[in-house]
């Protein structure tokens, strides 16, 4: 190829670049894009061989567009190719599009590995390079496959050049940390622990972050290497700031170098062999000893590279935590370096000191330097600073100086960044916790938080302080006396008006005989916030004002006026309008000693690792458990007694799935009843829910088909469907959420929605013993004809209280756990038969296999349609053929009550029309039943005879079928 | 060549598959990033993870520390940004907790004295005009997010003998200069329109006395 060619071919290239940087829009860039594709595509394709030179050309533009976003499918052959050029420009670029562009699982890949394993015999130190380079970039598993054996070779290899060592150690680094099942350790290894002592410096840098991530995995096969680092550091640190020439960096010997020695030491124990122990012991001296020494120059870097190896020595001395001498001359250097004027180094100090406090020798010593640390928190300018200041003072308080420490970070909470004040709130609320001598110090500390930082107090922290509460009764009158000043301010924090109502709820009668805080003044306070919380806070004060009735008989009238008001009653929200019912109808119906079991105060909660602890561990990541190990010693402090050994194991497990059961205080575990819970989705924040569950649903929920006797097939195939199944299908004709089946073992609720042709039911699943079930699974399938055309069933799993969705976690259900299935129906056409649900399950070994109708039925896909007497029987005139009607005329099973049939007929889905039939008596409807196929237009009549007690039910639709089937639901109702 | 390398590095350099995240580097010019990203990313987070570092590094007095928590994009408390600003430029690496903080900041500090060898008075335009070059020089520094050489005089010999290598293949000395110019002429409409004259003047001499 002539010169000048190639001189053309670059300013090819440089105009593509510069058309594309020129283009004025989009589009006109694609279309350039696409001009350049097609023209370098046939060139790739030509007759004509290319040569080197233009082959890299093309492929360069190939990643140029590439980067711009655009995906490119061909090339790849022509970069590979230019992998085996000789000419390291060509070979460079071929590289980088590999690194780039090729996946790994492409077809390429062993032709690539190829041209790398040319390249790594060639023994060439520049393409040696370029090939390590590429290996270390793209790291791939194939790579590893194929080179995990050689490149420790090449590493250890007598002839090998220092820069390929340099690379192949970081290369081989790269493939360990990737794939470390694919890098054998072998004879290699204990040569790699002498590049320790190899002369090139640079050698010695890649080698050791090398071995300080293989020690750190295998610190036994690399236990050589102690020595060999203390020998090093200790050439290093006792030379003279010339001695290593290029290494030495503003008159600091190697501090890379030395920082990366150390670090490597911090992955073992202190060196057992007295000789290397004396010669490490004497190196940190020096360097401690030369941060006292006046800087060999004022430049930053100087003491820069000097402090970052005293730092990481001291990092070292406290992770060997042994030499009490070392540690105070530690903490001491530290303590100058809390008032540099570098802000650096305030930092890093106050992050050292921090694991300097958790050490016995100089927790102490830290300890002197509070004042310092606290005007850290108030006046340093830089927020990382603060922050780290925070945690040193989480870090260094103990019962001595809890009280002052608590009082300043509560005052910085005030002003503190809102990045930072969750975690504030957590750890004030821990130490309040852990050095509380007094409770009502505690209290107040608490309920300061909430006032200070409402917004931040997380449910742990208000959980928590009612567990407390709760817990130790000689504090519950100062609690119950605290809150109820509190909630005098005019604008409280929700959190507040929650703790408030709790424990009025549970201990208001210990502050009543204050006539400032009577009963009625107690209910006023807790009512005059009701309007402005939200629903779950509201929940809870429905629950507290039941729980007053029974404190206090006096209020029971007022409190009852309350719940019957309609935006009580007839609440638009599902769960306050079911707790207002229930709690009228409880305080209605029940005597006073059946209120007073029921709302029986609550018991104490059993010992447990403060979920507020777990949450802060979450949050700050595995790093900070060390220091929290602390708390979990001191822990029995504060509770008093309980075996408290297991439960801290337990709730660490705990912290790491974030079940909102695990936050809720262990109520499941707790409840003095083991019932069942009024509803099915019942909100998780309801801490009375539990307390009074039998009475609650007995005295409401209706469902009076709980079934005994559990049907146990041990056969994998579905059960068929339980005798009572029919049964439990029409208890759901007429509405659509309750209790759809229940055995000692298992409960199954139901909550569905319908619109149109389209419905969701949620399923839940409550697992009602304390063993877990393994293999849970459940079918719903659609028998006979109606599998093919009717409905469409997709069934979702989801878990309620973990809220995850991973296949793995889903076969099992603890116990005491709900698991939530949502099924998606779809109504295709009319249909007869519902469909069935299969669960199958073990418990203890044995197969439960159980099989049900879903509560699926035709008249669910109604929509009420209103309509005038005369369109009515206009329309039922038009429907008198004889196949058109359905006819039953049947005995009453029910009561004739009117309201109950009127509730029943709009529960069945269609229109109850007033004033249609000329006989007030009679009843008569009018829906449309919506399937994916067509729209059934349906009327009704129901003709109630009271003195004899029979029914004459009529039905009228469009399709004979329809008419049917409806009929002999709605025949079952009455 | 050295210029077309130079567009197509300035983008990324990508590796297929890590999950083990060390550092990458940030340099921010007012008006390009230079950037290197050793652990693979999507376009978008890598564009979002750009954006806010600069947004947190940007917005930092001066007399503050120069170690920054990461946000959740770069892997939350367990990762940190330390930078160093030089005039119009921040350097910005992020480490995990396995690094010393203050070796990082003399990492940074020698990567800037390499660009002030081997560009003899580094400029922000010589950034701009070399990207290419840059990475090359912390090729040699810095190998798949570890650290390969931290000796500036050792770097700079391995880029001389690059530079020589590329030069005696491109046959005619003249033809990178020639690319060079032609990049400089190009018409490249966000980058020096924005840089007024008075800003090119800020060279980065005597880097020492920069903090």
């Amino acid at each position: 190829m002539p010169a000048v060619s190639k001189g053309d071919g670059m300013r090819g290239l440089a105009v593509f670049i510069s058309d594309i940087r020129n283009c004025k829009s989009k589009e006109a860039e694609i279309k350039r894009i696409n001009k350049e594709l097609a023209n370098i595509r046939s060139k790739f394709k030509g007759d004509k061989a290319l040569d080197g030179y233009s082959k890299k050309k093309y492929v360069c533009k190939l990643l140029f567009i590439f980067l711009l976003g655009h995906d490119i499918d061909f090339g790849h052959m022509e970069a590979v190719n230019l992998l085996s050029s000789n000419k390291y420009t060509e070979k460079q670029i071929g590289y980088l599009f590999i690194s780039v562009l090729v996946n790994s699982n492409s077809e390429l890949i062993r032709l690539i590995n190829n041209a790398i394993k040319n390249d790594l015999s060639s023994r060439n130190p520049t393409f040696m390079c370029l090939a390590l380079h590429c290996i270390a970039n793209v790291g791939s598993r194939e790579m590893a496959e194929a080179f995990a054996g050689e490149i420790p070779r090449i590493l250890v290899a007598g002839d090998t050049m220092d820069s390929v060592k340099q690379s192949a150690a970081l290369c081989l680094l790269r493939l360990y940390k990737a794939s470390p099942d694919l890098v054998l350790m072998g004879e290699w290894t204990s040569r790699v622990v002498h590049l320790l002592n190899d002369q090139h410096m640079g050698v010695v840098t890649a080698a050791i972050s090398l071995i300080t991530c293989l020690s750190s995995k295998n610190p036994d096969e690399f236990k050589t290497c102690v020595s060999l680092a203390v020998s090093r550091l200790s050439r290093i640190v006792s030379s003279a700031s010339t001695d290593l020439q290029d290494y030495t960096y503003y008159f600091v010997p190697a501090p890379w170098l030395s920082c990366k020695l150390l670090r490597l030491l911090q992955c073992y124990p202190p060196p057992e062999d007295g000789a290397v122990k004396g010669r490490l012991v004497e190196c940190l001296e020096t360097i401690l000893n030369k941060a006292q020494e006046p800087p060999k120059s004022k430049k930053v870097q100087h003491s820069n590279a000097k402090n970052a190896i005293l730092f990481e020595a001291i990092s070292l001395i406290i992770h060997y935590d042994s030499e009490p001498n070392l540690l105070v001359r530690a903490c001491n250097q530290l303590g100058q370096f809390l008032q540099h004027r570098e802000t650096n180094l305030r930092y890093l100090a106050l992050e050292s000191m921090c694991t300097l406090a958790s050490s016995e020798f100089s927790h102490e010593a830290v300890k002197t330097h509070i004042e310092t640390v606290i005007n850290a928190l108030k006046t340093e300018r830089d927020v990382s600073v603060r922050q780290r200041a925070a945690d040193l003072l989480y870090a260094m308080c103990d019962r001595s100086n809890a009280k002052q420490i608590v009082a300043e970070m509560l005052s910085y909470l005030e002003t503190a960044d809102y990045s930072i004040r969750e975690e504030m709130v957590l750890k004030v609320a821990i130490l309040a916790e852990k050095y509380a001598v007094d409770y009502s110090w505690y209290v107040d500390t608490i309920l300061n938080l909430i006032r200070i930082a409402g917004d931040y107090v997380s449910e742990e922290v208000w959980y928590r302080v009612i567990q407390i509460v709760i817990n130790r009764d000689d504090v519950q009158g100062y609690a119950a006396k605290t809150v109820f000043e509190a909630l005098q301010a005019p604008a409280c924090h929700e959190n507040m008006v929650k703790v408030g109502g709790y424990i009025l709820g549970e201990f208001g009668n210990l502050i009543a005989g204050d006539p400032r805080s009577s009963p009625l003044v107690q209910f006023n306070l807790l009512h005059s916030k009701f309007h402005l919380c939200s629903v779950p806070t509201r929940a809870l004060l429905l629950s507290a004002y039941i729980k007053f009735i029974n404190l206090f008989p006096e209020t029971k009238a007022t409190i009852q006026e309350v719940l019957r008001s309609d935006s009580q009653i007839r609440n638009s929200d599902v769960e306050l309008q079911q707790r207002a019912v229930e709690y009228l109808k409880l305080s209605s119906i029940a005597s006073t000693d059946v209120l007073a079991t029921v709302l029986e105060e609550m018991p104490p909660f059993p010992e447990r690792e403060s979920s507020i602890l777990a949450k802060l561990k979450k949050k700050k990541g595995p790093g900070a458990v060390s220091v929290e190990l602390e708390d979990g010693k001191e822990r029995g402090e504060l509770n008093g007694g309980g075996d408290r050994g297991g439960d801290a194991a337990i709730a660490a497990s705990n912290a790491s799935t974030p079940s909102p059961s695990a936050d809720l205080l262990g109520l499941r575990s707790t409840a003095p009843v083991s019932g069942t819970t009024p509803s099915a989705g019942s909100l998780l924040v309801d801490v009375f829910s539990e307390a009074g569950p039998s009475a609650t649903s007995a005295g409401v929920n209706d469902d009076g088909f709980l079934s005994s006797a559990p049907p146990t097939v041990a056969s994998e195939d579905p059960a068929p469907p339980l005798p009572e199944s029919d049964e439990l299908l029409n208890k759901f004709v007429c509405k659509n959420n309750g209790v759809l089946f229940e055995n000692q073992l298992l409960q199954i609720g139901i909550k569905s929605e319908y619109r149109q042709n389209l419905g969701r039911m949620y399923l839940f699943y409550g697992n009602k013993t304390s063993v877990q079930f393994v293999s849970f699974n459940t079918t719903v399938s659609c028998p006979g004809e109606l599998q093919s055309h009717i409905l469409q069933c997709i069934c979702t799993h989801t878990h309620t209280l973990l809220n995850v969705q991973t296949k793995t976690v889903e076969p099992l259900v603890e116990g005491g756990a709900q698991v939530q299935q949502v099924i998606n129906i779809e109504c295709l056409t009319d249909f007869i038969d519902a469909p069935l649900l299969n669960i199958k399950f073990r418990y203890g070994g044995a197969l439960q296999n159980i099989s049900l109708k879903l509560p699926v039925t035709i008249n669910k896909f109604f929509q009420p349609t209103e309509m005038a007497a005369a369109d009515f029987f206009q329309r039922w005139k038009q429907l008198s053929q004889p196949q058109q009607e359905a006819q039953k005329i049947f005995k009453a099973s029910h009561g004739m009550d009117t309201e109950v049939l009127k509730a029943k007929l709009l529960g069945l889905g269609t229109a109850l029309l007033e004033n249609v039939d000329p006989n007030p008596e009679n009843y008569v409807c009018a829906g449309v039943i919506q399937t994916k196929a067509q729209q059934v237009g349906c009327l009704l009549r129901l003709e109630p005879n009271a003195q004899a007690q029979m029914y004459r039910l009529t039905l009228r639709s469009s399709k004979d079928t329809v008419s049917q089937r409806v009929c002999d639901l709605l025949a079952e109702q009455f | 060549m050295s210029v077309e390398k130079g567009h197509l590095d300035s983008f990324k350099h990508k590796c297929c598959e890590d999950l083990y995240q060390k550092l990458y580097i940030l340099v921010f010019p007012c008006t390009l990033t230079v950037f290197v990203i050793y652990v693979p990313q999507n376009e978008d987070t890598e564009q979002q993870i750009i954006r806010e570092t600069f947004h947190l590094v940007s917005k930092r007095d001066e007399n503050v520390c120069n170690f920054l928590e990461g946000g959740m994009l770069i892997g939350g408390s367990e990762n940190r940004l330390i930078y160093r600003h030089y005039a119009t430029l921040y350097f910005v690496f992020c480490v995990d907790s396995s690094e010393s903080e203050l070796g990082i900041l003399d990492l940074i500090q020698v990567f800037v004295e390499t660009l002030d060898k081997c560009f003899e008075n580094v400029c922000e335009l010589d950034l701009i005009f070399h990207v290419d070059k840059v990475h090359n020089i912390l090729a040699e520094m810095v190998m798949g997010g570890m650290v390969l050489e931290t000796n500036m005089n050792e770097i700079i010999i391995q880029v001389d003998a690059q530079n020589k290598m590329e030069k005696s293949e491109a046959g005619i000395a003249g033809a990178p200069a020639r690319a060079v110019s032609a990049v400089k002429n190009m018409n490249l409409p966000e980058m020096p329109r924005n840089i007024n004259i008075g800003d090119i003047s800020i060279k980065v001499p005597n880097l020492p006395s920069f903090k």
